[in-house]
């Protein structure tokens, strides 16, 4: 489809969202729109980031990834100082986490995009990740229904760096945390590398205005899991497959209320949608190229793309709602994460290579 | 190559709308009186909203 009927119909949806739903999802959809033309547009793919930085030592993409990390942090950490109603992106620091976050870490290799990568390679119509994107969505579902057993193996109280410290504190600890990250990409690299990128700085630079729109508008930081096992909680619910009376997660009030509502006004899913439809829109002029799969590599990257979903629930978040929005809103629990979803990435670009992927 | 590509957006597009028009008729109606802030920042009124890095 071209971009203009495209625009249309993005508008009128965005206009039946302000009528029908709440003016606030309606701007919300917009926001997605914004981070999907931007992910799609700069192709800021997290995961392709961190393989060219092991497999060719190509510093480019985790320094765009740095640079957004730190606007967004400076942005989202100022925010939630001046605005107690703001909430942060806060996990407990717990066995879950580390597992979920490996397990994700090594999955999301093989199957080619963290959460926001396989949301706007499945808006481009790249086939994987469209095939991936509703496998993603039960694994993140059953990973809700079983996370209360995992948390049972130990956790800790969720720490948030401005209640801890305070706003500025929070900022300045961040900041050098993320300078430590980025000496540590120049040891790896070496001398005589090319360090900054125009397109990944400018998805950088847009990335971080959208999420803090996002944490603005919402009230609550950018996340992508989440959205996706609600949609699979609905199907299966609706089945009778599943009583979410007896389920540690859903039976929570809040959970328990989104699946009892539609899915349009779940903050999440509709910045998800959003996502979609700007990837869907950047495909319009610069469609995609994916080469064809074996049905080996079709079976391993479904199977990876399921477990991906799984362990981002086990690891409060993925790359967007754990990696970005936990270290941008001062939450421990992302850099925790950070260095077990990279020991992850490490076995993850092996097995990747081994499927000839 | 682009024309099964095409084939395979277009189900999957469809089996989105699908879902959300599925949604939409077996969910109660939205309480548009109740609606939320616009802004959420400034507003006083803390995020009801679900998140992943949120355990419960």
């Amino acid at each position: 489809m071209k971009r203009l009927p495209l625009s249309v119909l993005l508008f009128l949806f965005f206009v039946f969202l302000a009528w029908t739903v709440s003016i606030r999802q309606a701007v919300l959809f917009a926001v997605g729109i914004g981070m999907g033309a931007a992910l799609a547009g700069a192709r800021f793919g997290f995961t392709t980031g961190w393989r060219q930085l092991i497999e060719q030592r190509d510093p480019r993409g985790v320094v765009g990834q740095l640079v957004l990390l730190a606007l967004a942090s400076v942005f989202s950490l100022s925010l939630l100082g001046h605005y107690p109603e703001l909430t942060a992106a806060l996990g407990p620091p717990s066995i879950s986490l580390l597992v979920g976050a490996f397990v994700f870490g090594l999955t999301m290799q093989i199957a080619d995009g963290c959460g926001s990568g396989t949301l706007y390679k499945a808006g481009l119509g790249i086939p994987l990740n469209m095939g991936i994107l509703p496998l993603f969505a039960l694994g993140s579902f059953l990973g809700s229904v079983q996370v209360g057993d995992w948390l049972k193996l130990g956790q800790i109280a969720p720490i948030g760096l401005v209640t801890e410290f305070g706003s500025a504190q929070a900022i300045l600890i961040t900041l050098v945390g993320l300078l430590i990250m980025a000496l540590a990409t120049r040891l790896w690299v070496g001398k005589g590398k090319t360090w900054w990128d125009r397109k990944w700085l400018i998805g950088a630079l847009a990335l971080s205005i959208l999420a803090a729109l996002n944490l603005i508008i919402a009230g609550q930081p950018w996340g992508v899991v989440y959205g996706f096992g609600l949609w699979a909680a609905k199907i299966v619910n609706a089945a009778g497959l599943f009583d979410p009376a007896a389920n540690a997660f859903w039976s929570q009030a809040g959970n328990a209320q989104r699946l009892n509502e539609m899915v349009l006004m779940d903050i999440t899913s509709i910045t998800n949608i959003g996502i979609l439809g700007g990837a869907l829109w950047i495909s319009a002029r610069a469609s995609s190229d994916s080469k064809p799969l074996t049905s080996t590599q079709w079976m391993v990257g479904l199977v990876a793309g399921f477990l991906m979903g799984y362990s981002s629930r086990l690891a409060f978040g993925c790359n967007i709602g754990a990696m970005l929005s936990g270290i941008s809103t001062g939450s421990v629990h992302g850099w925790i994460w950070v260095p077990l979803a990279f020991a992850g990435t490490l076995i993850g670009v092996r097995i990747r290579r081994h499927y000839q992927f | 190559m682009i024309r099964s590509t095409k084939k395979y957006q277009a189900i999957f597009w469809a089996c989105l709308i699908s879902f959300l028009v599925w949604d939409k008729a077996v969910s109660p109606p939205v309480d548009l009186r109740n609606e939320p802030p616009l802004i959420a920042a400034g507003s006083g009124k803390p995020s009801s909203g679900g998140h992943c890095a949120i355990s419960k």
